[in-house]
């Protein structure tokens, strides 16, 4: 095991661990301001890649343009979502949002099995981006590279947008009292859509960085929910930095996991997370459940 | 004759029940027989949600597990019977752990573990080739021998297969039956309503939750036992979220309030099932007929079977979460005033 492998798994971990960031800070976010659990938010990550391949391979456009624009489309579809269906069951009890979130996952995954088929379709990298970078002897992509640069960005992005902006003011108001927040005079169902399609946007984002990486293929969605959901259990629910903590752990878990113990490698996120909900169900820095 | 209505009309239909075996066909035999399993199924999927308040993603785990355990062991030449006891032990003690874990959390994280916890196990189904097949299953299952002596059990006959199958969902309903007409089941409904004011009545509701868990999990694991031999295969999809989320669907569209909404759901929906299978040709045929889609959507054998399930759970939860036998005694209601 040379230095320069260690390396490259270390970088593949991040590049996944930070992907996967992306996603669960949507879902993290619209639990903690709307207290629902997206169980649909695999289905728009894998949303986002899909549309990535239309506007890339089939519409021939750059990957730019993609990383603009498909996640609009998927805020736009959440958006819809949340206006038309879930708006009208926040009364109703928990389970029953669940419930409706996992019925336009159901939607979702076969919506995209409809238009582009259940064969697996891969994205080349872009050629800008195409180059590898040297290190230490070995090559590594500068695509990779840049998610790593790019989901942090996003990350602060986020944060910033949460804590030093009058609007990320107003959605903590929310989160923390709806009711309150309403009285205050601020739109909570308009916020709450607005929420809901930021959240989504973010699972988007991570759809169009993961497309080239990975085959884009419908079961996208439901590889990727159960890390999202391990990812928020450790960090906890409704913690943006909990969510990044979270999932660069499981990144280098996962890309290390194989490297111990091959078979086993799958269940170790499920194991860190019985763990975590035995001893600290809160997760590293959640907020302590009724 | 109003008192007893329920009653008549539940042993009316017993007894057509019986009956079905002379007059249905094989293949309404076969679907009737996986009508009871399904039902056991979803039943103990509602033990959890309806009674419980716990919605489970996950039940398929416990299904696929009976199922696994049971044709692992037919395989190696267990007598029917021992595999069936076995496959339960097993069922029992994998929700058991799980469950151990999953009822210390609130609703919401109670979701996402079961969830989670059933992907584990279909994971670790494809994962472990030499036990259990990886993607292919177990397949070839055979039973060689009952384990009752005397017993002229032909399980290759689908009339006596159906025949076990209606004592296993008799003898299943009428268990869980008895148990949420207990005192466990109304603590289990009180949990439901007002778990804080239960804690200060000084009831144990992470005992309580945990048993009702494992009690779901041993009739999920029952009803997968039966479910492989008859279906000669077992298969890792039994395991996944998809097809743990049928039981929900089912309980939602029977109605999660009544004890028999499960088992209208489970009829109603692989019913419907089989229904949309058969037609679908016709469906893409008559879609691409019209003007604006392309002709070869005729050709098209995609099943839409989740957009289905997702777009019937939508308008169930959004106007008819109370289901189909609310519904009935709304319906029934206004007629009698009449």
């Amino acid at each position: 095991m040379t230095p320069d492998t260690l390396i490259i798994i270390f970088l593949n971990g991040l590049v996944n661990g930070m992907l996967l960031f992306l996603i669960a800070a949507g879902l993290t976010l619209i639990f903690g301001v709307m207290g629902i659990l997206n169980f649909a938010h695999g289905s728009f990550y894998m949303l986002g890649a899909y549309l990535t391949f239309a506007l890339v391979v089939q519409g021939k456009l750059p990957l730019i343009f993609a990383l603009i624009f498909a996640p609009i489309i998927v805020a736009l579809v959440g958006g819809i979502i949340e206006v038309l269906c879930l708006r009208r069951i926040y009364q109703q009890d928990v389970s029953f949002q669940l419930l409706l979130t996992f019925a336009f996952g159901l939607i979702i995954n076969d919506f995209v099995r409809l238009i582009w088929g259940s064969a697996p379709l891969t994205i080349p990298t872009p050629q800008l981006w195409r180059a590898s970078i040297e290190i230490l002897e070995r090559t590594y992509p500068v695509y990779n590279l840049l998610i790593i640069l790019i989901a942090p960005i996003v990350g602060i992005s986020l944060w910033l947008l949460l804590t030093r902006t009058r609007f990320g003011k107003i959605i903590r108001a929310s989160a923390q009292n709806r009711i309150m927040a309403g009285a205050l005079g601020i739109n909570v169902p308009r916020l709450f859509t607005v929420v809901f399609m930021l959240g989504t946007w973010l699972g988007g984002v991570a759809g169009v960085l993961a497309a080239p990486l990975r085959t884009i293929n419908p079961a996208l969605a439901e590889q990727v929910i159960i890390d999202s959901f391990i990812v928020s259990v450790i960090g906890g629910l409704g913690s943006l930095p909990g969510s990044l903590i979270g999932a660069l752990m499981l990144g280098q878990i996962n890309a290390f996991g194989i490297l111990i113990a091959p078979r086993a490698q799958v269940a170790f996120p499920f194991i860190l997370m019985a763990i975590t909900l035995l001893i600290r169900p809160r997760g590293l820095f959640g907020k302590i459940q009724d | 004759m109003k008192i007893n209505r329920p009653q008549t009309l539940v042993s009316i239909i017993l007894v057509i029940v019986c009956l079905f075996p002379l007059i249905l066909s094989p293949f309404y035999l076969i679907l009737s027989t996986e009508i009871f399993l399904i039902a056991i199924f979803a039943l103990s999927f509602n033990l959890l949600f309806g009674y419980t308040g716990l919605l489970s993603f996950g039940q398929g785990a416990y299904f696929a597990t009976g199922a696994y355990v049971c044709a692992y062991l037919l395989k190696k030449s267990l007598p029917f019977i021992g595999a069936i006891i076995i496959s339960i032990i097993i069922a029992f003690l994998v929700a058991a752990i799980f469950g151990y874990f999953s009822v210390r959390l609130n609703k919401i994280y109670f979701a996402m573990l079961t969830l989670a916890l059933g992907m584990m196990v279909y994971t670790l189904i494809f994962q472990g080739r030499e036990l259990t097949g990886g993607s292919d299953g177990i397949t070839g299952i055979k039973i060689t021998q009952i384990g009752i002596a005397g017993l002229n059990f032909d399980w290759q006959n689908f009339t006596h297969y159906y025949y076990l199958s209606l004592l296993v969902f008799l003898l299943s309903t009428y268990s869980i039956w008895r148990i949420t007409h207990s005192p466990f089941g109304e603590l289990l409904q009180a949990s439901r309503e007002n778990s804080q004011r239960l804690i200060f009545t000084g009831v144990n509701i992470r005992q309580l939750h945990w048993l009702a868990f494992t009690i779901a999990g041993v009739f999920a694991g029952l009803a997968g036992a039966l479910w492989s031999p008859f279906q000669r295969v077992a298969n890792p999809e039994i395991a996944h979220w998809t097809f743990s989320a049928m039981p929900v669907l089912m309980t939602i569209l029977g109605g999660y309030r009544r004890f028999a909404g499960p088992i209208v759901g489970a009829s109603l929906f692989l019913l419907l099932e089989h229904f949309v299978k058969a037609n679908q040709r016709y469906f893409w045929q008559w879609l691409a007929s019209l003007p604006i889609l392309p002709a070869h959507l005729a050709t098209r054998q995609l099943d839409l079977w989740n957009m289905g399930l997702g777009l019937l759970l939508i308008i169930l939860i959004l106007g008819f979460k109370e289901g189909i036998l609310a519904s009935f005694t709304k319906l029934s209601k206004i007629f009698s005033k009449n």
